[in-house]
């Protein structure tokens, strides 16, 4: 049996797409003896392939998929501490605990992610006002580091590895294990409440009276201008008490297993998402929504995880793939970056078909960590090609101008200059990276071109 | 009652511990590296919340297997169902130049196979109850030149649990043999088969649910019993010139 067969890969975004070596190991010594039998060639562990663009991408080079190593080692039920292989996915963890009253810290938008991948993208939720980012809730890790040694690590243990490995992408090895604390919860329910905001001014101001809420986030429409410029839906929620009153019959059966309900099998044609129809589903999804506010107790599933009911929904966009991009800019009562954001996207006529808006917390990570004080925005855009390109390059400079950056876990064509604008402390992250890896064996195509591993750097 | 799953690095292997835990029953797993076995039943106990325990087993001590099944018993109690999952592929062409490496496939495939069976089905005589699930595999249906060592000791494997079943028969232990086609495993990763390829959680359940309803013999994918039936029929004067 042959250990490395040659894979296409893609990113969510199925935008870029490259040839790869690929291995995927069952266990540990696996997964050591890849890397040893890399023939010289740069190695990138991926995971389930959910960061949007290059990240976890490498081209001329080998990756070692890591979803087989998802054993779960240790549970402590007093504490909540979890210490399992880096391919288990969130998906796994919820269905595991939350029958024993815990669920994981920190979920992004999906379950389809592995625990590697939440740090190597130092995720974040809803909650990260409250809570901060996954890595907030991790105190050890083992990485199988460039020598083939496996590095316990943590806060207080190479806190510099550590460090340089929340939210660095790959770049400093493959995460082995984790040890991650799960949250205690009463129910399997949300208790939230969900406002229709009818612009940009009243989505600040219902933010600001949303202290109470530990998870909050707004659908805006980005399409309409003018006075009702960032008009959306702002929900918000909390884990729901034991009293909660369980939804609906329906609601309980449609999420009961968390299988997607409905599947994309093939590629939308390339003119299903255009300006009319984009258009038309931000109007309708609006006036889907009552004026005023709506209270209820929803399953956790839709509340988080809106679009895992729909397998493969990235394939609506087409054979051409889409771009996320998503940014952060930091507090500015005036809003300036965000409305010229949201001016220039409307402007170039690229609407986006969903667009997310959210202030985060305090907590910052540095190193290549996204989150930070501040606002952040997330749009999807068909890949129109260069068109696109340009506006995006556009953005780019209006984040940088506000001290801004753009989210990695989700680019795919950032330029070197103004991510070393964005990420200020690049160069300390590089120099840990290149400590642990002073001969580049962890690059990715992402990081080539940032300059952040490889012949770029 | 309790389920044994030898060779348990396998996928299949993994996922019938978990199918067999979710159903109540302690698990014991035993694979050549003890490591990689105590985080499987580690993992079973942290997701199923049974006992699961774990040891190093190797096919080839044959005169420790006695003693590793009174080990197993007097962790886990009576052994109510065995799952020899263990298998060596090794390779055709090293084992044709070189008897050790033949002689091996065919130790770990049947020899070791046959030594644990025996100890088995002693124990399971005793009580008068039991089941035993053979992996054999459908390379033991035809002798085919680019795996015939181990097809032959597959072959010889499934014959072996045939006489086995028939003598069991009237002493309630059940023998199942099992012949997978295309799994997702690490035997097949990066494979162009052509075939459609099983998922190793989706062959477990099968294979779990066979064990239960007291079936003899299982191919799974099904398909593959018919993709076998040609082959096994095709005339032996035909099949010596085919280069399969």
């Amino acid at each position: 049996m042959e250990r490395w067969a040659q894979q296409e890969l893609w990113g969510w975004g199925r935008y870029p797409r490259v040839e790869a070596l690929a291995a995927r190991p069952e266990r540990v010594a696996e997964a050591q003896a890849a890397l040893k039998d890399r023939a010289g060639q740069s190695v990138l562990a991926h995971g389930l392939g959910r960061s949007y663009g290059d990240a976890a991408l490498i081209s001329n080079g080998r990756v070692i998929l890591t979803r087989r190593l998802d054993r779960m080692l240790d549970f402590d039920p007093a504490t909540g501490w979890l210490r399992c292989e880096a391919g288990v996915s969130i998906l796994d963890m919820v269905e595991t605990f939350l029958p024993r009253g815990f669920f994981p810290p920190v979920v992004p938008g999906t379950q389809f992610v592995t625990v590697g991948g939440a740090i190597a993208n130092d995720i974040h939720g809803k909650n990260h006002h409250v809570d901060g980012t996954f890595c907030d809730h991790v105190r050890r890790m083992e990485i199988l580091t460039a020598t083939g040694e496996i590095v316990s690590c943590g806060p207080d243990l190479e806190p510099d590895l550590f460090w340089a490995t929340v939210g660095g992408l790959g770049l400093t090895g493959v995460i082995l294990t984790v040890e991650v604390k799960l949250a205690p919860v009463q129910s399997p329910y949300i208790d939230g409440e969900s406002i229709r905001v009818e612009n940009l001014d009243q989505f600040f101001q219902i933010s600001a009276e949303s202290g109470d809420f530990t998870h909050t986030v707004t659908w805006i429409d980005c399409v309409t201008r003018g006075k009702q410029l960032g008009r959306g839906i702002f929900m918000r929620g909390r884990h729901a008490d034991a009293s909660a009153e369980p939804p609906g019959e329906l609601m309980g059966k449609v999420t009961d297993g968390l299988s997607p309900l409905l599947d994309v099998p093939v590629d939308g044609p390339g003119w299903l998402l255009n300006k009319a129809t984009i258009k038309l589903f931000n109007a309708a999804y609006f006036r889907k929504h009552p004026k005023g506010k709506q209270s209820g107790v929803q399953h956790y599933a839709p509340f988080f995880f809106p679009l895992d009911f729909v397998r493969n929904w990235n394939r609506i966009y087409g054979a051409r793939g889409f771009l996320q991009y998503q940014v952060v800019v930091p507090p500015d009562p005036d809003q300036r970056a965000i409305r010229a954001i949201l001016d220039e996207i409307t402007r170039a006529g690229m609407g986006s078909f969903l667009a997310v808006i959210k202030e985060f917390g305090d907590q910052v990570h540095g190193g290549l960590s996204f989150p930070a004080p501040g606002v952040t925005l997330a749009l999807d855009f068909a890949n129109y090609g260069k068109p696109l390109l340009d506006l995006l390059d556009r953005l780019d400079a209006i984040v940088v101008e506000a001290g801004g950056r753009v989210y990695l876990g989700k680019d795919a064509r950032l330029g070197k200059a103004d991510f070393r604008k964005m990420y200020p402390q690049w160069e300390a992250w590089r120099e840990t990276r290149d400590k642990w890896d002073p001969d580049h064996v962890f690059q990715s195509d992402l990081g080539r071109r940032l300059g952040l591993s490889g012949a770029g750097s | 009652m309790s389920v044994l799953i030898l060779g348990a690095t396998s996928r299949i292997a993994q996922r019938l511990a978990h199918h067999y835990a979710r159903d109540g029953h302690a698990v014991f797993v035993a694979a050549r590296d003890a490591d990689e076995a105590e985080r499987i039943a580690s993992d079973v106990r942290v997701r199923e919340g049974v006992q699961a325990e774990s040891a190093a087993f190797d096919a080839l001590d044959f005169d420790g297997h006695s003693r590793f099944l009174d080990a197993v018993e007097a962790r886990v109690g009576p052994i109510e169902v065995a799952v020899l999952a263990f298998g060596f592929m090794g390779d055709q062409d090293a084992a044709q130049a070189d008897f050790a490496q033949a002689r091996r496939i065919i130790d770990v495939n049947y020899t070791g196979a046959v030594s644990i069976c025996e100890g088995l089905s002693t124990r399971m005589v005793e009580r008068g109850a039991g089941s035993i699930v053979g992996l054999a595999s459908v390379a033991g249906d035809r002798g085919r030149q680019s795996n015939y060592l181990y097809g032959s000791a597959k072959g010889a494997f499934a014959l072996y649990l045939q006489g086995l079943r028939n003598r069991l028969f009237k002493q309630n232990v059940n023998v199942l043999t099992v012949k997978l086609g295309f799994v997702d495993t690490r035997m097949t990763f990066g494979m162009q088969t052509g075939i459609p390829i099983a998922d190793p959680d989706v062959v477990a359940r099968a294979i779990r649910d066979a064990q239960r309803r007291g079936a003899d013999t299982m191919y799974y994918p099904r398909f593959w019993a018919g993709i076998m039936g040609v082959i096994r029929s095709v005339p032996e004067t035909i099949f010596k010139r085919l280069s399969l």
